[in-house]
């Protein structure tokens, strides 16, 4: 079990970077507290791919510190910094018994037999593979192989974080959730240092208690889901995060004031922008958009059905505005008026909120 | 890491002696050759190429073989397009055991049908034509360039079929205009293993000939046999003998590991 | 895929079907006639039943010709197949030297059989061929032309130089598909190199080898112009092999009955041998 620390850790895939656009990573700062639940959520491409890899020891940095607790490991390799790394796919070794396969790590570093029969049979109730142990383990289901990758790693006692790079890939949709749960069970009885890697937002808001958002190799926040949700502090994660995501509407800020399509929007934080921005926005979530007596005036042009509510798209102007409208509620047909709940309206300057959050992270 | 890249470098050393041997040859006239011992041609002299480019017993030869290579890559290339597709995409009465006879034909000696096939091809009247040859080599290309093409069109999922049809082509409006482009590797390939088989193959090639479409490997022989051992001729045929087949891995070198990774050579 | 039933699909396959049966099945026949036939000339055939293939079956001639080939084709196995391996597991799996070794390993596949023969035949000369030249000059007697060891050696070295490099193409092939996120997990798991081979790449090349092994066992049973051109099948008959044999009986001997006879014991063994591949290769898709 490990803390870990990340210094000004970047990532060049270039031999010089010079551009902004050379680095894969860009220099950040992390923490991540042993015992944690954390998940790396981003659109491929952001660079959460690299992050891991770099964590992990299979790759090395071009700038920066690793540190695990105390020691530096930003030159050690894999083997050497205890980790356990689940994949994409399942990679396990066909020619082995399942049993093999849990047994292979801890043999390979010379544990006693005795011990390794215990650890294996621990973590092989664990993860409900007892019935399986001597079978084949190519034989095994895509889950069955993918329960196995996670077992190599648990079956070592000093490891210290354990990393899973979208490892529910190929698993059938019906078996995700159970997955899911088991990883989330498996955290609160192990409590290791789990890192997740995925550009899923259900899985990384189901597993994590922290989550780290990242785009275009920049982190733009680090929160709980709840958080992340509620209090987004970039559009970006307004906009990723949430199905619909985030309504996005271009305004003007008069006499600390938010105005849109000709009305004044009450948020809450318009107060505090200061101005000097490239483009302000408001953002608010299509769970807090209601039809009201007055308010922004629209004109409603889709209604879709998404079971137990419904996603409505209405036009003010040439800007679309989602806004979700529970099951048995009306809808008006034609012209509406929509209000915003002003808790939870925010005011964006260049995609950063505005206020005591502040900007940049 | 150092010693490792070293047995790679060894192996192709190995591999280009002979041939650079050869060549030395190739560039030495025929009384050194026999006289004396040297690594590098004396006096060098390219008096047995002027001979081969200038004598029509020699360019034809090589002109002979070329015509029955293309033609039977062509062909069979072509019958194997539609039947590697039907292999790929249906099912129907014995479509397993005609795959296996057809594999089968690659794997049959051609010492066994040099006599058939002499007396086969003399009662159609095509002994001693580059066709003979072609469709003689089809027996064993045939089989190979379906079983590559099935690969290949194996790996393209039905989807594209079915859109293409939704999308009202016709069937050979989508299998030219579309699917053929898709499988433009696995075609790429299939050319490849068709002319690397038939133009190294030669006990057919010079059982089915003797004057009009002799080609160059009767040629080469009779070099040996007949005026005696001339040496620098024979190497320098054999020299030309290796410039289509560098060539051709040439154009290919980006499919050969494709090609090889499909496991159907 | 899911394959439709579709009958309609055997005019996809008659021009193939069509062609390979020109090539196959009529001169086949003319085998199994010549085979199970005895003449004396004028074209009057008269049933002999199964005296050829008795007469084959017992001559030591054949026996002695398969011998050969039998151990020809062991050694060839012995050889090509580990080295082959070898060579690929040392070759770099990208870079700019990739493609360069990759044409230059192809390059002995590419040249016509008898040029390979030709080639070697002079270079293996004891006075006019570096190989020849240097061998003799380290002190060890060496003429292929006159000495059977010698020409088992140079032989099987020829082979070895003409077609190591389609195990090696092919073993490459395999190694490169194999998914890095394989040696990460390895290295994560703290496998040492041996256990990398034997419980990732080896594995995962089965396929391959299979295919590999399958194709050198074939083609160098079936081996012909080559060996022809190096040694004719001498000194003696020594390097006859069964292909070597088999022409001579029948284009060279006429002697029709036995040869056919002979060409349908060989087809047979060979066949068994597709079948074995087949079979193999099926069961192994279907794992």
């Amino acid at each position: 079990m490990a803390k870990i620390t990340l210094h000004d850790l970047g990532h060049s895939y270039v031999a010089n970077p010079k551009a902004d656009a050379d680095w894969a990573l860009k220099p950040l700062d992390l923490d991540f507290a042993d015992g944690g639940a954390y998940a790396l959520l981003g659109p491929s491409g952001c660079g959460k791919t690299t992050l891991l890899n770099l964590i992990s020891g299979l790759l090395t940095p071009s700038k920066g510190r690793i540190h695990f607790n105390d020691l530096d490991v930003t030159h050690k390799s894999p083997e050497d910094r205890n980790i356990a790394q689940v994949f994409q796919f399942p990679v396990i070794y066909d020619t082995m018994t399942v049993y093999n396969n849990l047994a292979f790590p801890l043999r390979n570093r010379g544990v006693a037999e005795a011990t390794i029969d215990a650890r294996v049979q621990e973590v092989a109730s664990m993860l409900d593979l007892k019935p399986t142990l001597m079978k084949r383990a190519s034989g095994l289901t895509a889950d069955g192989k993918q329960k196995i990758s996670l077992g190599r790693g648990l079956v070592r006692s000093d490891v210290n974080v354990i990393m899973f790079d979208e490892p529910l890939t190929v698993i059938d949709p019906h078996l995700k959730w159970e997955l899911r749960y088991k990883l989330k069970e498996l955290h609160q009885r192990t409590k290791r240092t789990m890192i997740y890697v995925t550009h899923d937002q259900t899985e990384a808001l189901t597993f994590a208690d922290q989550v780290v958002v990242m785009n275009d190799g920049q982190i733009v926040q680090i929160g709980t889901p709840v958080d992340l949700f509620e209090r987004p502090r970039h559009t970006f994660v307004g906009h990723f995060i949430g199905s619909p995501g985030m309504n996005l509407l271009p305004c003007e800020v008069k006499d600390g004031k938010a105005v849109f399509a000709g009305g004044i929007v009450e948020t809450a934080n318009a107060a505090a922008y200061k101005g000097g921005a490239k483009s302000v926005q408001i953002g608010v979530r299509p769970e807090f958009v209601t039809f009201g007596a007055n308010g922004v005036q629209v004109q409603v042009m889709k209604v879709a059905d998404a079971g137990r509510f419904r996603i409505v798209t209405a036009r003010a102007g040439e800007h679309h505005i989602k806004l979700l409208v529970p099951e048995g509620a009306t809808v008006p047909t034609g012209n509406g008026h929509l209000q915003f709940d002003a808790d939870r309206t925010r005011v964006y300057a260049d995609g950063w909120l505005v206020g005591a959050e502040g900007a940049a992270s | 890491m150092r010693l490792k890249s070293l047995v790679p470098a060894i192996y192709i050393l190995f591999l280009l002696l002979p041939i650079y041997w050869l060549v030395n040859m190739s560039f030495k006239t025929t009384n050194e050759i026999l006289g004396s011992f040297t690594l590098w041609p004396r006096t060098f002299t390219f008096e047995n190429y002027v001979k081969i480019f200038t004598d029509p017993t020699w360019y034809n030869g090589y002109l002979n073989s070329l015509k029955y290579v293309i033609a039977n890559t062509i062909l069979s290339v072509s019958v194997a397009l539609p039947a590697a597709y039907a292999f790929s995409r249906y099912r129907f009465i014995g479509d397993k055991h005609l795959f296996f006879w057809l594999l089968s034909n690659r794997m049959a000696p051609a010492a066994v049908f040099a006599l058939p096939f002499f007396q086969l091809y003399s009662a159609v009247g095509l002994f001693d034509t580059p066709w003979a040859v072609a469709l003689a080599h089809t027996l064993f290309n045939v089989p190979l360039a379906v079983w590559i093409l099935e690969g290949f069109m194996s790996g393209v999922p039905k989807e594209l079929d079915e859109t293409a049809y939704v999308d009202g082509y016709s069937f050979p409006g989508f299998f030219f205009k579309i699917f053929v482009p898709t499988i433009a590797a696995g075609i790429g390939v299939a050319c490849f293993f068709c002319f690397m088989f038939s133009w190294v193959e030669l006990l057919l090639a010079k059982t089915l000939t003797s004057v009009a479409a002799k080609p160059i490997a009767a040629t080469m022989t009779k070099t040996a046999s007949s005026s005696g051992y001339e040496l620098g001729l024979l190497a320098a045929a054999g020299t030309l003998t290796i410039i289509p087949g560098a060539f051709v891995i040439y154009f290919v070198r980006n499919y050969i590991a494709k090609g090889f990774a499909l496991g159907r050579v | 895929m899911k394959k439709t039933v579709n009958q309609k699909a055997w005019f996809f396959v008659l021009p193939v079907f069509l062609l390979v049966a020109f090539n196959a099945i009529i001169p086949l026949m003319t085998v199994v006639n010549f085979a199970f036939q005895e003449t004396f000339g004028d074209n009057v055939f008269t049933w002999s039943g199964t005296l050829w293939f008795e007469q084959v079956l017992h001559s030591p001639r054949f026996h002695e010709a398969l011998w050969r080939q039998i151990i020809f084709t062991s050694i060839i196995l012995i050889i090509e197949i580990p080295l082959g391996l070898a060579i690929a597991l040392a070759m770099p799996k990208k870079g700019p030297w990739v493609s360069v070794c990759l044409v230059l390993m192809a390059l002995p596949l590419l040249i016509p059989w008898n040029v390979v023969g030709a080639m070697w035949n002079i270079f293996a000369l004891p006075d006019i061929g570096l190989l020849g030249r240097t061998i003799n000059g380290l002190g060890i007697d060496y003429n292929y032309t006159r000495q059977p060891g010698s020409a088992w050696f140079t032989m099987v070295l020829m082979d070895v130089w003409h077609w190591t490099s389609l195990v090696v193409l092919l073993c490459y092939a395999g190694l490169v598909s194999i998914p890095d996120a394989y040696y990460q997990a390895a290295k994560v798991d703290g496998a040492g190199r041996w256990a990398v081979f034997r419980y990732i790449q080896l594995p995962k090349l089965k396929h391959v080898l299979t295919i590999a092994i399958l194709l050198r066992f074939m083609d160098s049973f079936m081996i012909y112009t080559e060996a022809v051109v190096l040694t004719g099948g001498g000194p003696g008959n020594s390097t006859t092999f069964l292909s070597i044999d088999l022409v001579k009986m029948a284009l060279g001997q006429f002697d029709l009955g036995p040869a056919a006879a002979m060409s349908i014991i060989y087809f047979l063994i060979i066949l068994f041998l597709s079948w074995l591949f087949y079979t193999l290769m099926m069961r192994n898709e279907e794992n």
